[in-house]
């Protein structure tokens, strides 16, 4: 922290910031009409992610604007002295996958970047804020942010999840239970024996939704397993180094006796795999259950204009809804451990028919990690489209998307209207197994059924 | 006539909880360098139908043409971090917003480009809409100071972030000088992060 501004907020030092192609050039074009310069470039970073396209990313790109705004990024981190992760250099991703995978995200760190989902890398007991375009530009010329204190949330999750259910599944319930607006003022810590027991990747997927929640940030507090995580990552100390740095990090997890704002505690043996049925993440139901009716939904016009805009009836089965397209990837579950846990259950089924499946690693290291596992000819054997790293359907500003009123089983985080290119497409929001068996039974179905996973 | 403390203006009521930034400004208008011709693109899925043809939205009737106060009910701008949303709602001619609640980027994203973002609570704010629906010709006035609204000569209270209306009273809502000004204490600060 640097001080305190005069109308009561704090300015914050950002000890990394990280940026994109969509939210990060105009920046730049601040900061020249006020002909500022960038204070501390080391401590940025740049990729290429939400435009980029799937199938061909040779130069230059089909699309003008989005080939318009690679260059943009290109010349002003060149100019500034920024390292770019330029596609084909093997570092290229999804900004949220490629901080933590080169070890650029760091326990204790505050961090930033002009994306909402930037809550992933609270995971490592970091405190990771998605901003506006004017903040990018407040950070590359101060490296600091203005900011409210936030209160905090402890979320406790405590029990053994049941087999196909996953830290997808996870968060999703705690969303569908707190609300999509239960975390506006909160950052969400989360512990207990669930979170302890969960991979790197398994808590990056849950701190990722927080924003969902409306949460502002997600933590956890670092441990062994963040520090076995980082060791030996390409952007982490070795030896001795590594040695005081994890000791510098075990410092920065909250004390036992710290006092919360709020707390929250869930009981992980009872969440099932869940899917949503509206247009919101807190819409969400378990696979096996009916879509509220006006009875058991508390906003009854949420309700009838989410229902009207999935064609789907109030009291019906989730279980059953036809999809045409399945997507695997984001910076939610766009890891190798979600491609792994898709591979160990797909081999010997096959996409349905009309169905158009598409596997997309989150950054060019997550796609060689597959590719030396075997895992692309697992997914193209299946029937499933291997594509190069990029936001891809999650947002659709590049050219995957949905066409009309498709339905799309996907990875991601968002199912608002419109989100996955056309204004009347409709998405489910599910695991990355739960995909899987949709896209092998052409409808929203129960990953232990298809594929065996009971007991 | 606007000033620090004091906006004036008609108002249009875009009714919906949960409205998210996607709505706002669907994602294919994020193709851009600079944010400056976003304000046709606002809302613009829910303002025309595949066809470009108008599907009759607040925003396109002309009631409401030349509106700068923009009404909607709860957690209004979740989602999505994109300054284009802000950007768009001020390049289509809104300078302050009113809702039950505000998702957190979005409110600190209309701050610093100087839209006030009030929050009213569900009662007096649906009272509010109901009026405008009567009178969209009336002008709103709104005191950041007193935190007043008058309309036909009623006066609603709402409420804002102390630490934003602070700002705006003070016309520092964009921090950027602010921040520059503390060079030295940010060096020392990087020094001792990178030792």
């Amino acid at each position: 922290m640097v001080g305190q501004l005069e109308n009561g907020q704090y300015q914050v030092f950002m000890a990394l910031h990280l940026i994109h192609e969509v939210t990060s050039p105009q920046a730049f074009g601040m900061l020249k009409d006020k002909g500022l310069n960038v204070a501390y470039p080391a401590r940025t970073f740049a990729t290429v992610d939400h435009i980029i396209p799937t199938d061909s990313q040779a130069r230059p790109l089909a699309d003008d604007m989005a080939e318009r705004m690679l260059q943009v990024l290109e010349q002003s981190t060149a100019e500034h002295g920024i390292e770019f992760f330029a596609p084909e250099t093997g570092s290229q991703g999804i900004v949220h996958v490629v901080g933590p995978e080169l070890g650029l995200t760091q326990p204790g760190m505050t961090i930033c970047c002009g994306d909402s989902h930037t809550a992933t890398h609270g995971a490592f007991g970091c405190i990771a804020l998605g901003i506006g375009t004017s903040q990018v530009r407040d950070v590359l010329a101060s490296q600091t942010l203005a900011m409210d204190p936030l209160k905090v949330r402890k979320i406790n999750i405590h029990g053994a999840l049941k087999k196909g259910v996953t830290a997808k599944d996870v968060i999703l319930h705690v969303i569908r239970v707190l609300g999509v607006n239960g975390g506006v003022g909160f950052a969400y810590e989360y512990s207990g024996d669930t979170i302890s027991r969960m991979t790197m990747e398994e808590r990056m997927t849950v701190c990722n939704m927080s924003i969902e929640g409306g949460a502002r940030c997600g933590y956890i507090n670092p441990d062994e397993t963040t520090y076995d995580y980082l060791k030996g990552r390409e952007r982490v100390p070795s030896g001795e180094a590594f040695e005081m740095a994890r000791a510098r990090w075990a410092s920065f997890a909250s004390d036992d006796d710290a006092t919360y704002d709020d707390v929250v505690d869930f009981d992980a043996s009872q969440i099932e795999p869940t899917v949503t049925w509206g247009v919101t993440p807190a819409q969400a139901i378990g696979v096996g259950e009916r879509i509220p009716t006006a009875e058991t939904h508390t906003d009854e016009e949420l309700l009838a204009s989410a229902l009207n805009y999935m064609k789907l009836e109030a009291n019906a089965p989730i279980k059953g809804t036809a999809i045409q397209v399945a997507f695997i990837g984001s910076c939610t579950n766009g890891r190798l451990s979600d491609f792994e846990a898709v591979a160990e259950v797909l081999r010997g089924h096959h996409v349905a028919q009309g169905v158009r499946a598409i596997a997309v690693p989150g950054s060019e290291k997550v796609d060689a990690a597959a590719r030396a596992k075997g895992l692309h000819e697992i997914f193209e054997s299946a029937g499933f489209e291997w594509r190069k790293p990029g936001c891809s359907m999650c947002l659709a500003m590049n050219p995957d998307k949905l066409v009309g009123d498709e339905v799309c089983a996907s990875s991601s985080n968002r199912n608002f209207m419109g989100r996955q290119g056309s204004s009347t497409g409709r998405t489910i929001l599910m695991s990355p197994i739960m995909v899987a068996a949709a896209a092998v039974e052409g409808a929203v179905a129960d990953a232990r059924e298809v594929f065996g996973l009971e007991g | 006539m606007d000033t620090k403390t004091k906006r004036s203006g008609r108002a249009v009521y875009v009714p919906g909880n949960d409205i998210d930034t996607d709505r706002i400004i669907p994602a294919r208008f994020l193709k851009c360098v600079t944010f400056d011709e976003l304000g046709p693109s606002l809302f613009y899925d829910e303002r025309f139908d595949a066809k470009g043809v108008s599907k009759g939205h607040p925003l396109d009737q002309a009631i409401h043409a030349g509106a700068s106060i923009l009404i909607s009910d709860a957690n209004f701008g979740c989602g999505s971090s994109r300054e284009h949303a802000p950007q768009a709602i001020q390049k289509f001619g809104i300078d302050v917003v009113i809702a039950e609640s505000f998702a957190e980027i979005f409110h600190g994203n209309c701050t610093t480009l100087g839209i006030p973002c009030l929050q009213m609570a569900k009662a007096p704010r649906a009272e509010l809409a109901a009026l405008v629906q009567k009178a969209p010709e009336e002008p709103l006035l709104i005191d950041l100071e007193s935190m007043q609204i008058m309309f036909l000569n009623q006066s609603f209270a709402f409420s804002m972030k102390p630490s934003t209306r602070e700002a705006f009273l003070a016309g520092t809502f964009d921090p950027l000088d602010e921040l520059l000004a503390q060079r030295d204490a940010v060096a020392a600060v990087d020094a001792r992060l990178s030792a």
